[in-house]
């Protein structure tokens, strides 16, 4: 258990940077998920923390230690891949002990550890299988394994989610979840997901283009996005986003207001200014999405409850919200505070 | 029903006309081997006297015997030897080497990589033939003619072996190596307890091809070797035909020839069950 610093943490191929300066205190114990596009550097800067890639400039501290130019298996981590990256013609058993072995920790020591660690992840039955003869989530649950029996202070996972079809990864995210939580032990998490990175993490980084556009609780993230691409990113369907100029309303230096689609109301067209023509509505069963073209062409999506009535294609709706649910974005995507 | 038979029967008819085009390719492929297995157990006067005959005699354990213990020059059990250690040593040599300098070259950055891999990729051009003059310069300089070490160095690189574990190790996923890393393996063990176990089916294609390769040296033990105790069976085979005069001992020669095939033969059947077992557990 450690806990994990990293300040204005950089990072350059040849003259390209692509991590801008990344600054957070991470708490012992506590889970964080990295969330962005693919590209805005989120995995590189969890390399970073593995040691897998050098730092251009800036610190890791893991347990107060700095580990610039620390070798992986010496920063006390534990890392799952995407791919799993089992190793193909061992066992299960000896995947899970492999890097026990070269710590050279005693034979029994080893066999407890890993008969530990698969009755957490019911791999028990599996232990002399290869990893051909697994199916997607056991190999995942090996791979979580192998990172357990080391009992690192650090849990590092890059997209270990992504090759799983989706009812597992449903099931495997509730399992990592509690999983993380009896050990205790401090996480960093890297997806693209963004319902991954609501439901998992204790706080989460939002990266945009190598930034840490936004760090916090998801629904805090979620409530109050400090930019345009967090407001858009989190939260599905996403943000709407009007033009400030057409809202009639004078908004200081504002370029944007973004409204979350379950903060429009559809109303009759006589009560408000705003009308559109649906276009298409969702009925999802709990709640309905409708999908609105604006007189101007703009594209607005409403969430509604699943109850309430629901207008027909082509039919024209107008559209109601509240004032304090507007967000407003300058030009450079910053929000706005009044 | 009708239909089915019929059907069994189209089959079957295409099936007799496959199988006896192919008996008829084997026929015709092993004719002169069984030819030389006849001639070598059979007596002189049996293969000089037409017709020859085509069935085996009963001279087979005093041939071999006199092959395997005095031969025409050597006794063919040394060559056997000789030629099992050039072989071997040529192509363990050959693997070994290809497989460090395959490693070097895809897994580590160092000045010059791609030079030398191009070099490396460069000497595919020069067969033995080429450097076979300088190449005896440096041997004979070295004092390593009529020994195994001169025999197996010179062939002992190999650009295509190279070139094919290079070619292996770049489809194997990156995260098996960073994943060896997070696990504390340094780079040699991650090629001891990794990389070469998962090379094991390319270990055994490769091992088949170069052991023929070394053992069918014909013209670079032919040049280095002038102790007869030192001569390999394929170059010994030649030497036994006489020159001038005299008369050939055809059926030692036979069995010669006979007994030269076997060791390939048996590397081939033993390999191919591994390669086989290997191709069907593909894994990566």
């Amino acid at each position: 258990m450690a806990t994990v610093t990293l300040e204005n943490l950089r990072k350059s191929y040849g003259n390209t940077e692509v991590i801008h300066g990344v600054d957070i205190d991470i708490a012992d114990g506590e889970f964080i998920v990295i969330v962005g596009p693919s590209g805005c550097g989120k995995s590189t800067l969890l390399r970073m923390v593995a040691g897998l890639e050098t730092v251009t400039s800036g610190d890791i501290l893991i347990g107060g230690r700095n580990v610039n130019s620390v070798e992986p298996m010496d920063r006390d981590i534990a890392m799952v891949f995407q791919n799993y990256a089992l190793y193909p013609h061992m066992s299960v058993f000896d995947n899970m002990a492999y890097g026990l072995k070269i710590a050279k920790v005693p034979k029994d020591e080893i066999a407890k550890r890993v008969a530990n660690a698969a009755e957490i992840l019911q791999l028990v039955p599996y232990l002399t299988r290869k990893p051909r003869e697994l199916s997607g989530g056991q190999r995942q649950r090996v791979a979580m394994g192998r990172a357990i029996v080391r009992k690192p202070a650090v849990f590092l996972f890059d997209e270990p989610l992504s090759n799983l079809d989706a009812k597992l990864r449903v099931q495997m995210r509730l399992e990592i979840k509690a999983l993380q939580r009896d050990l205790g032990v401090t996480s960093l998490y890297v997806t693209h997901d963004q319902v991954e990175a609501m439901t998992l993490a204790d706080r989460m980084i939002v990266m945009n283009g190598g930034v840490a556009d936004q760090i916090g609780k998801p629904l805090e993230v979620y409530a109050d996005p400090a930019t345009e691409f967090v407001a858009g990113f989190i939260g599905s369907p996403s943000t709407n986003f009007l033009d400030a100029g057409r809202l009639g309303r004078r908004v200081e230096g504002g370029a944007k207001v973004g409204i979350r689609p379950e903060h429009i109301r559809t109303v009759a067209q006589s009560e408000t200014d705003y009308a559109g023509k649906v276009v298409y509505s969702e009925p999802l069963g709990a709640e309905t999405l409708i999908h609105l073209k604006l007189l101007d062409g703009e594209d607005v999506t409403v969430r509604q409850e699943g109850a309430l009535p629901i207008p027909s294609e082509g039919e024209s709706c107008g559209l109601a919200w509240e004032a304090k649910d507007e967000m407003v974005f300058a030009k450079d995507g910053i929000r706005l505070r009044q | 029903m009708a239909q089915q038979n019929g059907m069994v029967e189209k089959r079957s008819s295409g099936l007799w006309l496959t199988h006896l085009g192919m008996i008829v390719g084997v026929a015709f492929i092993f004719f002169p081997i069984w030819l030389a297995f006849v001639a070598s157990t059979v007596d002189q006067q049996a293969i000089v006297r037409p017709p020859m005959p085509l069935l085996p005699g009963d001279k087979f354990f005093e041939n071999y015997a006199r092959a395997l213990t005095s031969g025409v020059n050597a006794p063919v059990g040394i060559m056997l030897v000789n030629s099992m250690v050039m072989a071997l040593g040529i192509a363990l040599g050959k693997i070994a080497i290809s497989l460090l300098s395959a490693f070097a070259i895809v897994y580590f950055r160092f000045p010059g990589r791609h030079l030398f891999f191009w070099l490396i990729f460069l000497t595919l051009m020069l067969p033995v033939e080429v450097r076979i003059v300088p190449t005896y310069e440096v041997i004979a300089n070295f004092g390593m003619l009529n020994s195994y070490s001169g025999l197996i160095l010179p062939l002992i690189a190999s650009a295509t072996a190279t070139f094919l574990f290079r070619q292996f190790f770049m489809t194997v996923p990156d995260e098996l190596a960073e994943a060896a890393r997070v696990d504390g393996a340094k780079p040699m063990r991650f090629f001891f307890d990794i990389l070469l176990p998962m090379s094991r089916t390319n270990i055994a294609a490769l091992f088949v091809i170069l052991f023929i390769y070394g053992w069918n040296q014909y013209l670079w033990p032919l040049l280095i070797t002038t102790d007869p105790s030192m001569n390999t069976i394929v170059m010994g085979i030649k030497q036994m035909f006489p020159s001038g005069d005299d008369t050939a001992d055809w059926p030692v020669i036979m069995a010669t020839s006979i007994l030269a095939m076997i060791p390939p033969v048996l590397v081939v059947i033993g390999m191919q069950r591994l390669f086989v077992r290997g191709l069907v557990e593909s894994e990566k």
